[in-house]
């Protein structure tokens, strides 16, 4: 009973691995690997929320294509991420670079936790200030 | 000081998730739809060979200096079919041109679909292998570019054109850049 769970938690932990793109994209593995680095970084804006590499739908086919063909022709990581931003716009890639437009995305997360962390520090410090036992006088206020 | 700075500041922050959720739950959004990359940009030149007429090609020299829509079909695609009626409207009234870019698609039964359905189109590029529709930002069909005379995409959308769509989204970008012809 118990290698049976068991077996169903491996079967479900297995199922991410299952990729689209399987098969070997380039003999170098130096390559194949920057192929699969980028692919796994460009989203495809048929399905949006799947990677170039793990849909299957068409679009993420044909640039899976155009990426084989860069690389073969010995571009480089970054002029491919700038190829796609330049026709698909910042929002193919799943992390997008830092620059005047997404500036307040890589910031505002760091801004919201001081601003809340203030303010927790803040309540915690007013409470802590105050008498510890109850005062009925108090209570009537 | 800082107990009345707080309940104001967070009671601003709670009003703009407002706004923002409000946006983003508008049920007339199409969530799909992304600004083209090319909005106010000019769209890269093509040169493909044309769909209807046998080894002539379309290229965006053809339309230089004027303002066109650029509308991307495909025979497999739903939504294509359904604008095709309005696209034939539009064409009628020769309120702008129609050029196309058959997208991915096969040339015998692209040439079926113009004839049996009618061809809105000055001429369809025909991109089989997709290079265009990639270069051009191209992922879901229909999609329809407005472009001025020197290439810059003025509007795009995604999904079939109406009536609605021609008046509301690209009547007023036409108006504002001095109109068609």
């Amino acid at each position: 009973m118990k290698s049976r769970a068991l077996l169903l938690v491996l079967g479900f932990l297995a199922f991410p691995a299952a990729a689209i793109d399987t098969g070997l994209a380039f003999e170098d593995p130096e390559l194949q690997a920057r192929y699969e680095d980028i692919t796994g970084q460009v989203r495809c804006l048929q399905c949006q929320n799947e990677s170039l590499r793990s849909s299957n739908a068409f679009l993420a086919a044909d640039l899976r294509r155009e990426i084989r063909r860069m690389l073969e022709e010995g571009m480089t990581d970054a002029e491919i991420y700038d190829f796609l931003v330049e026709r698909y716009g910042e929002f193919v890639l799943y992390s997008p670079k830092m620059s005047g437009k997404t500036l307040v995305l890589w910031i505002a997360p760091g801004i919201l936790l001081l601003f809340g962390g203030g303010l927790l520090f803040n309540i915690l410090r007013r409470r802590a200030a105050l008498p510890i036992d109850d005062d009925e006088s108090a209570a009537e206020v | 000081m800082n107990s009345r700075v707080v309940p104001i500041v967070l009671l601003a922050a709670f009003a703009v998730l407002i706004g923002v959720f409000a946006k983003g739950l508008n049920p007339d959004r199409n969530k799909n739809e992304l600004p083209s990359a090319y909005l106010e940009r000019q769209a890269p030149a093509f040169d493909l060979p044309s769909l209807t007429r046998p080894g002539e090609r379309v290229s965006t020299d053809d339309f230089a200096g004027e303002m066109v829509l650029v509308n991307v079909w495909a025979t497999w695609c739903e939504g294509c079919r359904l604008e095709h009626p309005y696209l034939m409207e539009l064409a009628a009234t020769g309120e702008i041109p129609i050029y196309g870019i058959n997208w991915r698609d096969n040339r015998e039964q692209a040439l079926v679909w113009l004839d049996r359905f009618g061809d809105p189109y000055v001429d369809s590029a025909f991109d089989a292998d997709a290079r265009v529709g990639i270069d051009w930002g191209v992922y879901a069909a229909p999609e329809t570019f407005l472009v001025d005379g020197n290439r810059v995409v003025l509007k795009k959308h995604l999904g079939p054109m109406s009536p609605a769509v021609w008046e509301e989204k690209f009547l007023p970008v036409i108006e504002a850049n001095g109109g068609a012809e």
